[in-house]
């Protein structure tokens, strides 16, 4: 066994990675409960990937069969529900795992120097991910998949001279249709997925080269041991991080099959009942609202009013909504990293803007009448007051004084 | 401590858990009241009943395209009582619930082709279609010379009227926001009674929805039983996972 070891490790990096990622990363001790979403967003992708191999076995991408061969993995396929439900409620739930996980670089200023690089890889997940779950939406190909991409794609149709050239491209047809679930599939299938896991490598390979942050925001590699010249409050990941993770997964896995198994429809949020129904281009549904976790862009797309009918100045507020988290990094200027430390203006900053953000998704999914729509401009106002005016109140704050080293206590 | 500590702030952390836990239906605005359809899916013999009046009332018009007959066996029926009782001769027991109507004939006939039945019930909800199927009236107005209480102008006649019997619309005035007065759908009371009194109609339909409901889903019934043991099993790992960490982290102070 050791031969062979050694024979491959002449030839490969296999004890050196293996020490290097797992048994001699030095990750801080205390890691509290915010720290399980990046494991579990990880597995999530490897349950997403591994149900949707399954899933592309029996399904068929065309416009006349598609709705059809879904209940065929749902009914004659054996399993086939199981897989199904499986990669439409990870699909949900990847995100609750995605925004926790964000949740937690707000809290606890991961995303701070020297982790700028690691921010910057993760926001492009994110935004990957979104493109990801758009298109795999469109693929039942039921009639809120139908509408739902028909609205989003005419959305670039709102950019000025190039938009309509745009939105014909990305459908491949003048309306949605075979074409664009053809080229949709495609995209689903391989290229984002593709782009995703090299994404995912490089967000580990540079979390790995600096180390991770902690709930104290203070770096473990100020102190290390004069002799072994290891970070004091630095324990190898495997096998502590391993088991707390399994840990982690098994807790969340409880929740994943009390939906999988007993709501897979989740209420209709999960699985809307639109998409029962097969998708009809001559048949506009009265309510056409996105699955719940892009409902606060969406929330946002319809709080900024049109200028001269056009609505692209909407169009332009989403994506800014989206894209502004990438300044994050440049735009906090406390000398703190942690919540823990930092004084009341970022609390309440923080506390407006998760209030704003829940505002509104929930805003995203109701119709827009008149008095949700001006409470979808408050809380958009929120929204990117949280962010423009982070250089000023981050500066301006009364921070309480960093611990020299991290707080734990064992149990 | 570990586990409180996880609830706790799971919770107050958890708002995306309050938002979730109220359903779609709750927050998208309804103005008809729909009434609460009687759904046990493990009830098998309301399920035969049901498949029977489907295959027999239903079946002409309607497909239920994605089902295969033989998935009834699922709800104790043998193969063969399928083939005597609920086939068209023309079908085997592996076949889809196809319709020999055109699509084009029948939107010449009834202004839209009837919809496919498979997935119906969780598109509608179960309420909808038992309001629904118990919401015929008398309109002379329609072309079909029948209206609904909660689909206003539809294009179904309603095929178990022998059943049920005939209703008539009782209307009311009602001044609109624009200051006219208009007339509009108080209730429906029933005018020429059916074969059936109210009660045995009301069960029939029940049972009817309930196999449209267990027919939109089939897989259900397995899916709750698998669940069971899934959450034991997890259970079960979970407290073996906290005492593996429990163990492995002693020596870290």
């Amino acid at each position: 066994m050791q031969n062979l070891l050694n024979w491959i490790d002449a030839r490969f990096p296999l004890t050196a990675s293996y020490k290097a990622h797992l048994s001699e990363y030095f990750a801080p001790k205390n890691f509290n409960f915010w720290y399980y979403f990046g494991s579990l967003a990880l597995m999530v992708l490897v349950l997403q990937i591994v149900t949707g191999i399954f899933l592309t076995m029996h399904y068929k991408p065309d416009g006349a069969m598609a709705f059809a061969s879904v209940e065929y993995i749902m009914r004659d396929v054996p399993l086939g529900w199981l897989i199904r439900y499986m990669h439409s409620t990870g699909a949900s739930m990847f995100f609750v795992v995605i925004y926790l996980h964000m949740m937690r670089g707000l809290l606890y200023g991961s995303y701070r120097k020297p982790r700028e690089l690691i921010w910057i890889f993760g926001m492009l997940i994110f935004l990957v991910l979104m493109g990801e779950a758009f298109m795999g939406y469109l693929l039942p190909w039921g009639q809120m998949s139908y509408w739902g991409a028909q609205v989003i794609i005419n959305l670039f149709s709102a950019i000025p001279f190039i938009g309509e050239d745009i939105s014909t491209l990305l459908r491949g047809d003048f309306v949605v249709g075979d074409a664009t679930l053809n080229r949709f599939f495609a995209l689903h299938v391989i290229a984002l997925p593709l782009v995703l896991l090299g994404l995912v490598v490089a967000h580990l390979v540079a979390l790995h080269e600096v180390g991770s942050n902690n709930p104290d925001g203070v770096e473990i590699k100020k102190h290390k041991d004069p002799v072994t010249h290891l970070p004091v409050d630095g324990i190898p990941f495997h096998p502590y991080y391993t088991v707390k993770d399994i840990l982690g997964v098994v807790v969340f896995l409880i929740v994943f099959s009390a939906i999988l198994f007993f709501a897979p429809e989740m209420g209709g949020y999960f699985l809307e009942a639109n998409n029962f129904i097969p998708a009809d281009p001559m048949k506009t549904p009265e309510h056409i609202a996105p699955v719940w976790y892009f409902t606060p862009y969406y929330a946002i797309l319809r709080a900024v009013p049109p200028i001269f009918g056009s609505q692209f100045p909407g169009v332009v507020a989403m994506g800014v909504a989206v894209v502004i988290f990438f300044a994050l990094p440049w735009l906090d200027r406390s000398p703190v990293k942690s919540i823990r430390y930092r004084g009341l203006n970022y609390k309440i900053a923080l506390g407006l803007f998760v209030f704003a953000f829940v505002g509104l998704g929930i805003l995203g999914i109701l119709p827009a009448t008149e008095l949700y729509t001006w409470i979808s401009r408050v809380l958009s106002v929120i929204y990117f007051a949280f962010f423009l005016l982070m250089p000023w109140y981050t500066k301006n704050d009364q921070a309480l004084p960093e611990p020299d080293r991290v707080t734990f206590h064992s149990h | 401590m570990m586990f409180s500590t996880l609830f706790r702030k799971l919770f107050r952390n958890g708002l995306a858990v309050v938002l979730l836990a109220v359903p779609m239906t709750a927050l998208a605005s309804s103005t008809v009241h729909l009434d609460r359809a009687p759904i046990n899916v493990d009830d098998h013999e309301s399920l035969q009943r049901g498949a029977r009046t489907f295959t027999n009332y239903c079946l002409s018009c309607h497909a239920a395209s994605y089902m295969r007959f033989v998935r009834m066996t699922d709800i104790g029926l043998t193969e063969a009582q399928i083939k005597d009782n609920l086939l068209f001769t023309t079908d085997k027991v592996g076949s889809l619930m196809t319709v020999a109507m055109r699509p084009n004939d029948a939107k010449d006939w009834f202004g839209a082709p009837p919809p496919d039945l498979s997935v119906i019930s969780r598109a509608r909800g179960a309420d909808w279609l038992y309001t629904y199927l118990r919401g015929f009236y008398r309109d002379d107005t329609r072309a079909s010379g029948w209206n609904n209480t909660v689909f206003d102008k539809v294009g179904m006649p309603h095929v178990l009227a022998d059943l049920q019997g005939h209703q008539v619309a009782v209307m009311q005035s009602h001044i609109g926001a624009d200051g006219k007065a208009h007339s509009v759908l108080e209730r429906v009371e029933l005018a020429k009674p059916g074969r059936l009194s109210p009660s045995e109609y009301d069960l029939v339909v029940g049972d009817l929805v309930n196999y449209l409901v267990w027919m939109g889903e089939p897989s259900a019934p397995t899916r709750n039983r698998t669940g069971i043991f899934v959450l034991l099993f997890l259970s079960v790992f979970l407290v073996i996972a906290f005492y593996m960490k429990k163990a492995f982290w002693k020596d870290i102070h």
